[in-house]
């Protein structure tokens, strides 16, 4: 994931929505740019989920990111617009556009044709505003990733959509806390059974899993193959098993 | 040559003791200055290696723990043998290193080689003699402290009293005499009753070098608690709570990762300490907590760039701090293998960068600049090209000489001041 220099990815098409209707366009874009920095966060918790011990603290301020941009777009509104679009799978290449928000300040001429939109100009990076040759995934498909709760997305009550998805913050938390299976079965579709191989976990093989997860990982190709490894489900007749014969021996 | 997790000088900086991620603990001795290699002085050479941390695994989690070394810190020394504590994520261990440069020989019961004499061959006593040998240095842990932190050790210092030390996790700090393995206090808790809750985690601690019942932990919230253990036992409620007010102008969504305090360190005077976040390095006087003394800019360019180092990762990284010995300069590092000074009096401040390319033996290091504005000049740098892979994110300085060590990556860097 560590690139050398910051390079920044451009999109085409991102000139014409720019220059011509900056000032609606310019609305969405910030839109996009806060669900995009959403979903990238939503993605790192995943991702962080299924390292073998997460980093609590990383853990706790993504959380939190998380936590201020849904409050932000539940006092915006936008949590209704949101849910409305399709869901599917999220994939690195729609989480680009984030780059914007990291503008140096000669951008902040092309912020001013954004209006005042809600809490934008004050709350956010807004003297980083958009750029006409920007990286800026199309407007029209919000894509949200799958793995999380992916029925969340799919209801029709904006309340019921902010509740879960609170709990599925929550159930992140818990299952940090104590690797439960319920929690983390509500988040992840696949389990691989290999890995709870007695010889494997006991001869300590877990470094040669780790790697082949993170092959996975990387080519983000699709989120349901990004699934847990041995940490994120216990089968817990398994661990009986395994309890039983330590304790024999 | 595996990845430099901790650097730490010892009391009278004549050792120097490295951990990484491989476990190992590897420490130099400085060289003694002699009539024949005048120039060898400030020399570091490798005095001792050993493996202080194994991999694990945690059955009733199904987890692994890593056999990285996060810190060490050395106990000053009280006879011919250096003690040091290191840990990992999971367990603090105390070792032993002492020399051995002398051997006995000539003993009644067993051969040169070791082998039992026969008891029939002994016809007469003697007195073994010691007869001098190739220096030996032995490491041996002498006691295992574990069992005490469910979530990661990210801190231990050793007490003034030379008797207790800390250990603190992301949600506790416990207090353990150095004597006692089976047992400690803890003395802070901040885990929430329902982990749901949770929103702010203990970055790092430090006990106070004079006053031993006094110690400071930060958060990742940019906050700092002063805690007095004579107050209770149980030190939940602060004595001081030292936060600067947020700047309401410069809120973004990445305002509470960048105030998320990396490392606190006192000054060796007791009156100051300094806590690095991520863009910068904060001076507080202890006697006052609503703002600090002193701010420097460790690299103000990178604040425009906070979405892609929050995407790469690199927004979490965990610089640390240090003082020189007499508090006057500080110093951190940065992306690039740059690292910073700062001198407190005149305000001046340093870039230098560690790496092969530009660190000839003995020649002086060459100030680098970062260009943040359009035109770059000759020999400046520009924030696109800087290697966000390599980072110095542990320095230490030598307690009374301008000496200091840097860890890039996996190289050990040692730069000294020259003296004319």
């Amino acid at each position: 994931m560590f690139v050398r220099g910051l390079k920044r990815k451009c999109f085409d098409g991102e000139e014409d929505i720019e220059g011509t209707l900056a000032g609606i366009k310019a609305i969405p874009s910030y839109n996009l740019q806060r669900q995009s920095l959403l979903d990238m966060s939503l993605v790192k918790l995943q991702l962080c989920h299924m390292l073998v011990e997460p980093n609590l603290c990383r853990s706790v301020l993504i959380a939190n990111t998380v936590r201020q941009i849904q409050e932000e777009m539940t006092q915006d509104g936008t949590w209704q617009m949101i849910n409305t679009q399709s869901t599917g799978q999220a994939s690195l290449d729609r989480l680009v556009s984030t780059d914007i928000l990291c503008r140096s300040s000669r951008d902040q001429a092309e912020g001013k044709h954004v209006p005042a939109y809600g809490t934008f100009n004050k709350d956010f990076e807004s003297d980083q505003a958009q750029d006409g040759s920007e990286t800026m995934s199309t407007a029209s498909s919000v894509q949200t990733p799958r793995n999380l709760q992916s029925n969340m997305w799919e209801m029709e009550n904006p309340q019921e959509n902010k509740g879960n998805f609170q709990k599925s913050l929550d159930q992140i938390f818990e299952t940090l806390e104590n690797k439960s299976p319920n929690s983390v079965e509500d988040l992840f579709s696949e389990v691989d059974n290999s890995y709870y191989d007695l010889d494997t976990m006991l001869t300590g093989m877990m470094s040669n899993t780790k790697m082949g997860h993170c092959d996975s990982l990387e080519t983000f190709s699709s989120p349901k193959n990004t699934a847990s490894n041995s940490n994120c489900k216990s089968d817990l007749n398994d661990l009986d098993h395994i309890v039983e014969i330590l304790v024999e021996s | 040559a595996d990845i430099i997790s901790t650097v730490e000088f010892n009391y009278a900086g004549d050792l120097l003791a490295t951990g990484d991620k491989g476990g190992r603990v590897v420490i130099f001795q400085r060289e003694q200055e002699t009539k024949s290699r005048p120039l060898s002085r400030g020399e570091y050479n490798v005095y001792s290696t050993f493996q202080s941390h194994e991999p694990e695994f945690d059955y009733l989690k199904s987890l692994e723990i890593e056999e990285k070394i996060n810190k060490i810190r050395w106990l000053p020394q009280q006879n011919a043998a250096h003690f040091l504590l290191s840990t990992n994520d999971k367990t603090i261990k105390l070792w032993k290193i002492s020399e051995r440069d002398k051997r006995a020989e000539g003993y009644n019961l067993k051969d040169e080689d070791g082998r039992l004499r026969e008891p029939f061959r002994v016809t007469e006593l003697r007195v073994p003699t010691l007869k001098p040998m190739d220096l030996m240095v032995e490491a041996s842990p002498r006691r295992i402290f574990a069992n005490a932190h469910t979530y990661h050790i990210n801190s231990i210092s050793v007490n003034s009293d030379y008797a207790t030390y800390l250990s603190a996790d992301d949600l506790r700090i416990n207090l353990w005499h150095l004597e006692v393995t089976n047992r400690s206090f803890n003395i802070v808790d901040i885990k929430p009753a329902n982990m749901e809750e949770l929103t702010e985690v203990i970055t790092a601690a430090e006990f106070h070098p004079h006053q031993c019942n006094t110690f400071v932990y930060s958060s990742s919230k940019g906050t700092i608690r002063l805690c007095d253990m004579r107050s209770a036992a149980l030190c939940d409620q602060h004595s001081k709570f030292f936060e600067e007010p947020e700047d309401p102008s410069s809120r973004s969504f990445f305002s509470e990762i960048i105030s998320s305090i990396s490392d606190v360190k006192f000054s060796h005077s007791g009156r100051y300490m300094m806590t690095r976040d991520y863009l910068s390095v904060k001076v507080w006087d202890l006697n006052m907590e609503n703002r600090p003394v002193e701010t420097y800019q460790v690299h103000e360019y990178l604040r425009s760039k906070l979405c892609s180092l929050y995407e790469n990762d690199c927004i979490f990284d965990k610089f640390e701090c240090c003082w020189n010995g007499t508090d006057s300069t500080i110093m951190t590092g940065s992306y690039n293998n740059f690292f910073r000074t700062f001198e407190r009096n005149t305000h001046r401040d340093t870039t230098l960068e560690a790496s092969r390319e530009s660190s000839k033996p003995r020649a002086i290091l060459k100030p680098r600049k970062v260009c943040t504005s359009g035109k770059r000049k000759k020999d400046e740098i520009s924030v696109d090209s800087l290697d966000f892979n390599k980072k110095i994110l542990h320095t230490a300085w030598h307690p009374m000489e301008n000496i200091i060590a840097v860890a890039a990556t996996n190289n050990l860097y040692l730069f000294q001041e020259k003296i004319n």
